[in-house]
């Protein structure tokens, strides 16, 4: 992913929760209180499954 | 929603509804305060070119949907409830540890036959999930207690009999396992490594502090064993994954120092969570300790850092956040998916919400071995979604904790949809640092 700069700001990745409507509910990632904890819900830290099937040339950047 | 926040020296602001992290010089940061009076007063320092240039800039980023994007998403995204596909199976109500924290009560869930799961009712919970499972290829079942490592041989059998029935539908099994370390012999260990694509290893960071909350039924500290024992498993465990997880109590508010003890100690994957207790055990974490655990969050991710620049890194599970390849929005809004996505089974079969929840009067939801569920119990937790709870719709961390722990909520404030001021309030933390170690990397 290009980070975008201008001179006061530093964009650090792309608005796309919007667009992760289009793709997203598959439901085959995770459920997220089974990973690490048991105790806490976080998907902060989980990764959809969709993306991690792509290579990792079109991983980057993709319009995911 | 913006939130602007500093961490670890950055200033940075998140846009809520559409997920972009902005980081900001200081007077793009003054620009997005929150509080129109305090913005003007803190522009006005700042000649008129430069407030002009960086509302500007501002403007841009709105008409890119970067900033100020609504973030007030539909309810109706939601699918339906009706499919399940994780389950935490609770191989034992027994342990062969007495961890004085533990929320399951030595592990029995108040269980006074400290009961096994017979093969059998694992593998009628398997059937039961891929039944229940839909069009969903991957499924979970997370081998749980008490102790799993108790049941071993029947852990196995299920285990083998998930695979056979993958064959037979097409369905993936991912098999994960909580344990204490204390029964790793060889042979459990290589089962471990073949089958389990997760495996939790509970080890509370220092001796002195996991001796002192996990001993065994003896009073003897269990540390030595477990670390001999869990390190013979990361040893052969190749590129899978695992966790060290500790515990965190009132009794080590520094938590920082076994964060950083699990490091040193040859896990390259730390996780450090608070104790679940919520009466007046001297351990429990109370609203006063609150600035003290917000405190140690920022010390351990400077630690964090400051390993990763001298190059000896360690991950540490709340501050992984991936940016780019994050979860869908409607992962986001749903969460955990306790009761709806997600149950635990007891060892006689019996359905609960999750494994919180286990024992909890009330709370049984169905019964595995006669394939009986409550649909409307399903569908009162999937509704329990972030959109529907007014403290997270209000929330700018709402699509990143997707709405907290509705057990914790239930036990803190007798409802679901009330989430426990602590637990938020940590989650926001850790949020904040997790996003500025994100920032760094770019
Ligand atoms: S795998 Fe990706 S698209 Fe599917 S539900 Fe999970 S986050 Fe959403
Ligand atoms: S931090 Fe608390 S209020 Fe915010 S989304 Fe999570 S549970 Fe809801
Ligand atoms: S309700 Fe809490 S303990 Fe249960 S699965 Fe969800 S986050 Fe985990």
């Amino acid at each position: 992913m290009e980070s975008i700069r201008t001179p006061h700001i530093h964009t650090i990745n792309r608005a796309s929760l919007r667009e992760s409507l289009e793709h997203g509910g598959c439901g085959e990632c995770q459920a997220s209180c089974q990973s690490a904890c048991k105790t806490s819900c976080t998907v902060a830290n989980q990764q959809c499954k969709r993306q991690e099937r792509r290579s990792p040339e079109t991983k980057r950047g993709a319009a995911v | 929603m913006v939130h602007t926040f500093e961490a670890l020296g950055l200033k940075l602001a998140l846009d809520v509804g559409s997920g972009a992290l902005h980081q900001l010089d200081g007077i793009a940061y003054d620009a997005l305060n929150p509080d129109p009076a305090e913005r003007a007063r803190l522009l006005s320092r700042y000649p008129t070119e430069e407030g002009a240039a960086i509302a500007a800039e501002l403007d841009e980023l709105r008409k890119s949907g970067a900033l100020d994007a609504p973030d007030d998403y539909d309810a109706s995204l939601l699918s339906e409830p009706g499919v399940v596909k994780a389950m935490c199976l609770h191989a034992a109500h027994d342990c062969n540890l007495s961890c004085r924290y533990c929320f399951a009560r030595e592990g029995t869930y108040s269980d006074p036959s400290r009961s096994r799961m017979p093969v059998e009712v694992g593998k009628a919970a398997l059937d039961w999930l891929i039944a229940k499972s839909g069009s969903r290829r991957a499924l979970e079942a997370d081998f749980f207690g008490g102790e799993p490592l108790l049941n071993l041989p029947a852990v196995m059998e299920i285990v083998a009999y998930g695979r056979k029935r993958e064959r037979e539908t097409g369905k993936r099994f991912s098999f994960t396992i909580t344990t204490n370390a204390l029964g790793l012999t060889d042979s459990a260990i290589r089962f471990i490594n073949d089958e389990m694509d997760n495996c939790v290893l509970s080890l509370d960071g220092r001796r002195e502090v996991h001796d002192r909350m996990r001993p065994d039924a003896g009073g003897r500290g269990s540390y030595d064993r477990a670390l001999d024992g869990a390190l013979r498993l990361v040893g052969g465990r190749g590129d899978k994954s695992y966790y060290a997880r500790g515990t965190f109590t009132a009794f080590n508010l520094d938590f920082t120092n076994d964060a950083l003890a699990l490091a040193d100690a040859g896990f390259a994957h730390v996780s450090v969570e608070p104790v679940v207790a919520f009466g007046d055990e001297p351990y429990a974490l109370r609203p006063e300790h609150l600035p003290r655990i917000l405190e140690e969050y920022d010390t351990l991710a400077a630690a964090y850092v400051q390993r990763r620049r001298e190059g000896r890194p360690f991950s540490f599970f709340h501050f992984n956040v991936d940016l780019e390849n994050g979860p869908c929005l409607r992962k986001r809004l749903t969460g955990c998916g306790a009761g709806n996505e997600y149950v635990a089974v007891t060892p006689e079969g019996k359905l609960y919400p999750c494994h919180q929840f286990v024992g909890r009067e009330g709370w049984e939801i169905g019964d595995a071995t006669t394939g009986a569920f409550d649909a409307d119990a399903q569908r009162l937790f999937a509704n329990n979604h972030v959109l529907n709870k007014p403290d997270c719709r209000a929330c700018w961390a709402k699509y990143f904790c997707s709405g907290g722990c509705c057990a914790n909520a239930l036990a803190m404030n007798g409802r679901l949809d009330k989430p426990y001021e602590l637990g938020c309030a940590t989650q926001r933390k850790r949020l904040e640092l997790a996003l500025a170690i994100a920032a760094m990397d770019y």
